[in-house]
């Protein structure tokens, strides 16, 4: 979707500000909405790309004006609610009123801590052969999905080169909403800084993305 | 929800909304029987712990030392990583990309927060705001000049937007006085905002 949370080339952010001796979080609230993501996503209730497009559903305004862990909270109080994990009324009174529904993986206990700890897997078996390879010059779809996706709108209508072909990986356009892995080739795609920002983009620059192959065609 | 100034009770008098809310949330999961709150501190504690940039330094210093684990390294991370059986397990798909006289690489996620956690820790805040995530991609000189950082006029700039499952490590140049220094030694140089691109290593003599 073409949201907030698409921010690559926007201009008006102001400069980054780096804060000395960061702590982990800033507030132990954070740590607890961290957690409980982590917790929910291993007990099966979403997978980590619906969890990424609740917070890119979230209206503009609440996007940019939240802080980093109140987007999480947001995304994952909605997603809950959705999924029918959670209800309104339970929200409401603070406390379960409503009966729970079962999660695919159980209870999320001590066991499963060790689990959340190691990164998922996204590799899957090719469907088909690869239709490029390293070296091929391609133009990113000039597209604009309502729902998730992970192609930039910065991208969109640009040639750039394959230079990597990380396999075939779980396809978050289709994960997100629900419609299975769906695997597709991932490749890495450079484009030249001048190509995308026109005459003033540094000349020195290139920037990749990581496109799935659904998002390229020959150029 | 009613506002903040309608509690009275001692406790919560002093609790923002949010915290309210991210306490009530919990309490429901807990009954509902989905989460062990145990499990969940018990996460915190790994986060706290297990991961951070120290694991990504003794990669970046052994690259340094070792040609041939640098080799590997370049060719598959994950794979080279996983034969360090100290370094937490990163996991599949992670890529390093190395800084040459001729390339200077940067990491950004312009559309979330993908970061290589296992190598780096959780991601600091600046990473996950909208000035690094919107500039990074457009004006990577301007945003490396916000870091104090300038890289030669000449010397490509290559920014990596993470838009998939590949996490992406920047492998620094090793600082010049170096020589002889043992991995131990040179892990103390490596900064985490090197492995971002967004940095350079210390200079041996330094201050930390």
């Amino acid at each position: 979707m073409n949201g907030v949370h698409d921010m690559g080339g926007m201009d008006g952010f102001g400069k980054v500000e780096p804060e000395l001796n960061e702590p982990m979080f800033h507030a132990d609230w954070e740590a607890r909405v961290l957690a409980m993501v982590r917790a929910m996503g291993a007990a099966g209730a979403f997978n980590i790309d619906t969890s990424r497009f609740y917070r890119e559903t979230l209206p503009p305004h609440v996007y940019l004006s939240s802080s980093y862990y109140k987007k999480w909270f947001l995304g994952l109080e909605e997603m809950l609610i959705e999924k029918g994990y959670l209800g309104r009324e339970d929200v409401a009174a603070g406390h379960a009123v409503q009966p729970a529904k079962a999660l695919k993986h159980g209870k999320f206990d001590l066991d499963d801590v060790e689990r959340v700890m190691v990164r998922g897997k996204f590799a899957r078996p090719a469907p088909a052969p690869a239709k490029f390879k390293i070296g091929d010059r391609v133009r990113a779809k000039n597209i604009h999905p309502a729902t998730h996706t992970r192609l930039p709108r910065y991208v969109r209508g640009h040639v750039g080169v394959v230079e990597l072909n990380h396999g075939c990986h779980v396809f978050p356009d289709s994960a997100a909403m629900e419609l299975g892995e769906n695997p597709q080739w991932l490749y890495t795609v450079v484009f030249e800084g001048r190509d995308l920002w026109g005459a003033d983009g540094d000349p020195t620059s290139k920037v990749s993305i990581d496109a799935f192959e659904p998002y390229l065609d020959p150029a | 929800m009613s506002s903040d100034h309608d509690h009275h009770d001692h406790d919560h008098s002093k609790l923002s909304e949010t915290e309210l809310r991210v306490r009530a949330l919990e309490t429901i999961l807990t009954e509902k029987g989905y989460v062990e709150p145990a499990a969940l501190d018990a996460i915190i504690q790994a986060y706290e712990t297990k991961i951070g940039p120290h694991n990504g330094a003794r990669v970046v210093a052994k690259a340094w030392t070792d040609p041939a684990f640098r080799k590997a390294l370049l060719e598959d991370g994950s794979k080279a990583i996983g034969t360090l059986g100290h370094v937490s397990r990163v996991g599949d798909h992670l890529v390093v990309v190395e800084n040459t006289p001729q390339r200077h690489n940067m990491v950004v996620c312009t559309l979330c927060s993908c970061y290589p956690w296992e190598m780096l820790g959780l991601p600091p805040v600046w990473y996950k705001a909208a000035p690094y995530r919107s500039r990074a991609v457009k004006d990577p000189r301007g945003v490396l000049a916000d870091f104090g950082v300038t890289v030669p006029k000449d010397t490509e700039i290559r920014v990596w937007d993470s838009t998939a499952e590949t996490r992406f490590l920047v492998l620094p140049m090793r600082p010049e006085g170096t020589e002889g220094w043992s991995e131990e030694q040179l892990a103390e140089l490596v900064t985490r905002d090197s492995m971002i691109g967004t940095g350079f290593p210390k200079k041996p003599g330094a201050p930390s």
